[in-house]
C-alpha cells in the first residue's frame, strides 16, 4: 500500500517524537528522575520536550543545576526565571559549598570542570535520583558518539564504554540495583543544527549570550574568553572589545566565545550551517586537555 | 503548566516548519546501518559522505590527521573520527556501534556504523534494528566474502526494508563492468534466497569519489544513481505499516491540578496504523471497546496520528487502562499470547541461553518474565544450516526458540510489524540485556 504524502513527518518531528518517547519511558519505569538543567541551550530544549511529553500535566520531576560558582549572570537569571514560570523544584548541587566543606579541592589550573563530578554524584546519592536526563548529543564529541540513549552507571557513577547494554529498536533497559543509576540522553540523535532549527520553530527563548553582543575579551589558546571575576586577564594579555556570541554555555572560566554577528535565531542557523569547526572544538578549554579528555571525565561520572 | 503556556502560538499559528529542502519540501529522516570491515573502505566511504556533505569539521579532521601521522599511518585513518575511546585507539579496533550524522537539503541521515570484527553479530543486529536501509560494502578485487553474506542475512532477519550493496575500489579493477556485474549477479542470486524487499547495487570508489555524490565519468556503463542520490531519494514512507492500528500505552497522563480536572490521556508513540477521533478501538488485554475522543499533542489536537508520532489518546469511555496495554481496532488485533516462537540473537558473553532458563522480557511497553521451553535449532549464519542438536545459544549465535511468558504479550509477527514483533531479553540477576527476539509465531 502506498502511503499518501500526508503521512510523512519532518526530521524535527521525528526527533521530537523520539525524545518524548524516551522521557515518558523514564517517568513510567524509574523511581526518581531528575533533569540536569544548566541554562544551556540543550537543557532548555530538553525542558521544552518535557513540557510537551506530559502536557497538560506538570513536568513530573525536579531539575538539578550543578553550579560551579563560575556562572554567566544572564544564564543564572534565565535559570531562575524559567524554573519559576514552570513551577519546577530546583536542586542546586553547589561546587563552592563542596569546596567549603572539603568534599572537593580546587584544581591547580582553577578549572572546576572535573571537580563537578563528585558534587554531582553526592547530590544524586543524597536525593536518591535513579535517572538523570542529560542534554548530551552524540554529534558533540567522539566519546559521546558511542553513548547509549540509556547509559548505565554503577554505584560510583562510572561509565564503562566496553560494557554497554545493547540498545535495540526502542526497547530501553533501565533496570538497575539500588545505588546504581541511568543517565538518559533524549537528544542523542540531534545535531547542533537540529537544536537551533527546533529553537526557531518552537520560538524558544534563550539566555542573551547565545546571540551576538559586544564583550570585553582576551585571546587565549586561539580562543576568545570573556574577562570577568572568574577569568581575569593574565599579564601580557591584551583586553579588547569584540562582537561575539557563545555556542555553548558551561563554566565561565573555561567556556570561550566565538566572533559572530548573528544576533537573531535565523542568523545563528545560517552561521552554524556554514561553520567548519565543532562547537566544543571552538569553545571548550576542558576538551583540549587530551584526545580522551571527555572519555576520562565520563568514566568518572561526568555528564 | 498548561498547553497555553507552551510555544506562543500552536500549529494554527503557522509556526516555522524548520528547514525546507528543494521545492520547499521539508527534510525527512533516514536511518541507515553500515556493515563492512576497515579493509572494505567503510571508514573512507563514511568519511567521504560526511566530508562531501560538509558534515566533517576542520578541527575533527585536523585531530584525526595528527593522530594518524603520529601513529605512522600511510593515510588519514578516518576510523579515528569516532574510534574515540582510549582502548579503540590503543588497539586499533572499533568496539561498539558509533552513531554519525549528516544532512543534505533533502534528508537528515543517522548512520549506525557497526564494526566489522569484534562482537560483530551483536552490533550489527543492534544497528539494523532501527535502520530503514543497510549499506553493505565489498571490495571489488575480492568479490563477495563470507562476511558479505552474513551481513545480508542479518539485514533480512532484522527486516531492514532497503539494502544497498556498494562494490567499492572500482578504481583498482580498472572500473571494469564485467567485475561489477559478476559481483552484482552473485549477490542478487544470494539475496533472492533471503527476504530482501529492495536491493540496489552501486559501483563506487570511496577513495576517488566515483559515484558517491555525482555519477562517475569513469563508469559510463553504469546507468543507476550515485550513492548519495539514492540515499536521498529512496522511498521510505511506505515502509511504515499504516494498516494495523497498534498503540502501546506508555504512560497515563492524569494532571493533579485544579485547572485541569477529569483529564485522563493515554500517552504513547504510534507503532503502526492511523488513529483518528471517532474510530472504534479495542484495548488489550482486557478486550474492552470504546471510541477515540481525541488525539492530542502539547501543540493541540490533531486530526490523525501515525508512526512515528508521540501523542496522547483520549477515549470516550472510562476504562481501566495502564502502561503495557495496547489500543488497536476490534477487527484487527495482535495475538494475546503466552506461547511465543521467536528467532533469538544471543548477546551475553558470560552465560548462554539454555532451555529451562528464566529471564525478564521487554516487549513494546510491556514487561513480562519468560521461561525458555525449547530450542528448535541453532542457525549457522554463514551456511544457513540448521543445527537441531544444539543445546544452547552462545554469544552472537542465533536460533529459533520457544518461550512461555508469565503474562500475555500483545504480539504481531516481526515480519509484519517491527515494533510489536520485537523484544529484548534481560538477565534478572545482572539486569543486562542478553538477547534480542523476533517473533515468528504467537499463540
Amino acid at each position: 500500500m502506498t502511503a499518501p504524502a500526508a503521512y510523512q513527518v519532518t526530521h524535527l518531528d521525528a526527533l521530537e517524537a523520539e525524545s518524548i518517547f524516551v522521557m515518558r519511558e523514564v517517568v513510567a519505569e524509574m523511581e526518581r528522575p531528575v533533569l540536569l538543567f544548566s541554562g544551556g541551550k540543550d537543557s532548555i530544549v530538553m525542558l521544552r520536550l518535557a513540557q510537551k511529553a506530559f502536557a497538560p500535566a506538570h513536568i513530573p520531576f525536579p531539575v538539578m543545576h550543578v553550579d560551579t560558582g563560575h556562572n554567566f549572570p544572564e544564564v543564572l537569571e534565565y535559570r531562575d526565571r524559567r524554573v519559576a514560570e514552570l513551577g519546577l523544584h530546583l536542586v542546586v548541587a553547589s561546587v563552592p559549598e563542596a569546596l567549603a566543606s572539603g568534599l572537593v579541592r580546587e584544581s591547580a589550573d582553577g578549572m572546576r570542570n572535573r571537580i563537578q563530578t563528585p558534587v554531582l554524584l553526592e547530590a544524586v546519592e543524597k536525593h536518591r535520583f535513579d535517572a538523570l536526563f542529560g542534554g548530551a548529543r552524540r554529534d558533540e564529541e567522539k566519546a559521546r558518539a558511542k553513548e547509549r540513549m540509556f547509559s548505565f552507571r554503577d554505584e560510583f557513577g562510572q561509565w564503562d564504554p566496553k560494557n554497554q547494554r545493547p540498545e535495540l529498536w526502542a526497547l530501553y533497559n533501565g533496570r538497575h540495583h539500588p545505588g546504581e543509576s541511568i543517565r538518559v540522553f533524549p537528544l542523542s540523535n540531534w545535531t547542533e543544527l537540529d537544536v537551533w532549527h527546533y529553537i526557531a520553530r518552537e520560538r524558544i527563548e534563550l539566555p542573551s549570550i547565545y546571540y551576538a553582543h559586544e564583550r570585553e575579551v582576551v585571546e587565549r589558546d586561539g580562543m576568545l574568553y570573556a574577562v570577568n571575576e572568574f577569568l581575569p586577564a593574565r599579564a601580557g594579555e591584551e583586553r579588547f572589545k569584540a562582537q561575539v556570541r557563545y555556542r555553548t554555555v558551561g563554566d565561565a572560566s573555561c567556556t570561550a566565545a566565538v566572533r559572530s554577528d548573528a544576533d537573531t535565531v535565523e542568523k545563528v542557523i545560517e552561521e552554524v550551517a556554514a561553520t567548519r569547526i565543532t562547537e566544543r572544538g571552538a569553545t571548550r578549554g576542558d576538551d583540549r586537555v587530551s584526545e580522551a579528555a571527555m572519555e576520562d571525565r565520563k568514566r568518572e561520572g561526568y555528564f | 503548566m498548561t498547553i497555553e503556556t507552551l510555544a506562543p502560538g500552536g500549529a494554527e499559528d503557522g509556526r516555522l516548519s524548520g528547514p525546507a529542502g528543494p521545492e520547499g519540501r521539508p527534510m525527512d529522516l533516514l536511518r541507515f546501518a553500515t556493515a563492512g570491515s576497515v579493509d572494505d573502505g567503510k571508514s573512507t566511504l563514511i568519511g567521504r559522505l560526511l566530508y562531501d556533505t560538509k558534515s566533517l569539521f576542520t578541527d575533527q579532521l585536523a585531530a584525526v590527521e595528527a593522530v594518524s601521522a603520529a601513529r605512522g599511518d600511510e593515510y588519514t585513518n578516518l576510523a579515528l573520527l569516532t574510534d574515540g575511546l582510549r582502548a579503540e585507539r590503543e588497539q586499533g579496533i572499533t568496539i561498539d556501534v558509533a552513531y554519525r550524522y549528516f544532512a543534505t537539503p533533502r534528508r537528515k541521515f543517522i548512520i549506525a556504523d557497526t564494526p566489522g570484527h569484534i562482537q560483530y553479530t551483536r552490533n550489527m543486529v543492534t544497528g539494523a534494528s532501527t535502520a530503514d536501509l543497510a549499506l553493505i560494502l565489498v571490495d571489488a578485487r575480492k568479490g563477495l566474502v563470507e562476511q558479505s553474506r552474513r551481513h545480508a542475512f542479518l539485514c533480512s532477519l532484522l527486516r531492514v526494508p532497503h539494502l544497498v550493496l556498494c562494490v567499492n575500489k572500482m578504481d583498482l579493477v580498472d572500473y571494469s563492468q564485467e567485475v561489477f556485474e559478476q559481483i552484482a549477479d552473485e549477490f542478487t542470486a544470494f539475496a533472492a534466497k533471503l527476504d530482501v524487499p529492495d536491493l540496489t547495487v552501486v559501483p563506487i570508489s570511496a577513495l576517488k569519489g566515483d559515484n558517491i555524490v555525482t555519477r562517475s565519468e569513469n563508469m559510463p556503463w553504469y546507468e543507476g544513481p550515485a550513492l548519495l542520490h539514492h540515499l536521498e531519494r529512496v522511498h521510505i514512507a511506505s515502509d511504515r505499516n499504516l494498516v494495523d492500528v497498534r498503540f502501546p500505552v506508555q504512560y497515563v497522563i492524569r494532571p493533579q491540578s485544579t485547572r485541569v480536572t477529569d483529564y485522563r490521556g493515554y500517552a504513547g508513540q504510534v507503532a503502526s496504523g492511523v488513529l483518528k477521533p471517532g474510530d472504534e478501538v479495542m484495548v488489550l488485554p482486557s478486550g474492552f471497546t470504546s471510541r477515540i475522543h481525541s488525539v492530542e499533542t502539547a501543540d493541540g489536537p490533531v486530526a490523525e496520528a501515525f508512526p512515528p508520532m508521540s501523542v496522547t489518546v483520549r477515549l470516550t469511555d472510562e476504562i481501566d487502562i495502564s502502561r503495557g496495554d495496547l489500543i488497536c481496532r476490534p477487527n484487527n488485533a495482535p495475538a494475546v499470547a503466552q506461547d511465543i516462537e521467536a528467532m533469538v540473537c544471543w548477546m551475553d558473553e558470560t552465560r548462554p541461553l539454555q532451555v529451562g532458563g528464566r529471564y525478564a522480557i521487554k516487549h513494546t511497553t510491556r514487561a513480562a518474565r519468560a521461561i525458555v521451553r525449547g530450542l528448535h535449532y541453532r542457525l549457522d549464519i554463514n551456511t544457513l544450516h540448521r543445527d537441531e542438536s544444539a543445546g544452547e545459544l552462545r554469544l552472537n549465535e542465533i536460533g529459533r526458540v520457544r518461550l512461555r511468558t508469565t503474562v500475555p504479550l500483545l504480539a504481531d509477527e516481526y515480519r509484519r510489524n517491527r515494533t510489536t514483533g520485537g523484544f529484548v531479553i534481560i538477565d534478572e540477576a545482572t539486569n543486562r540485556t542478553v538477547g534480542a527476539g523476533m517473533i515468528v509465531e504467537a499463540a
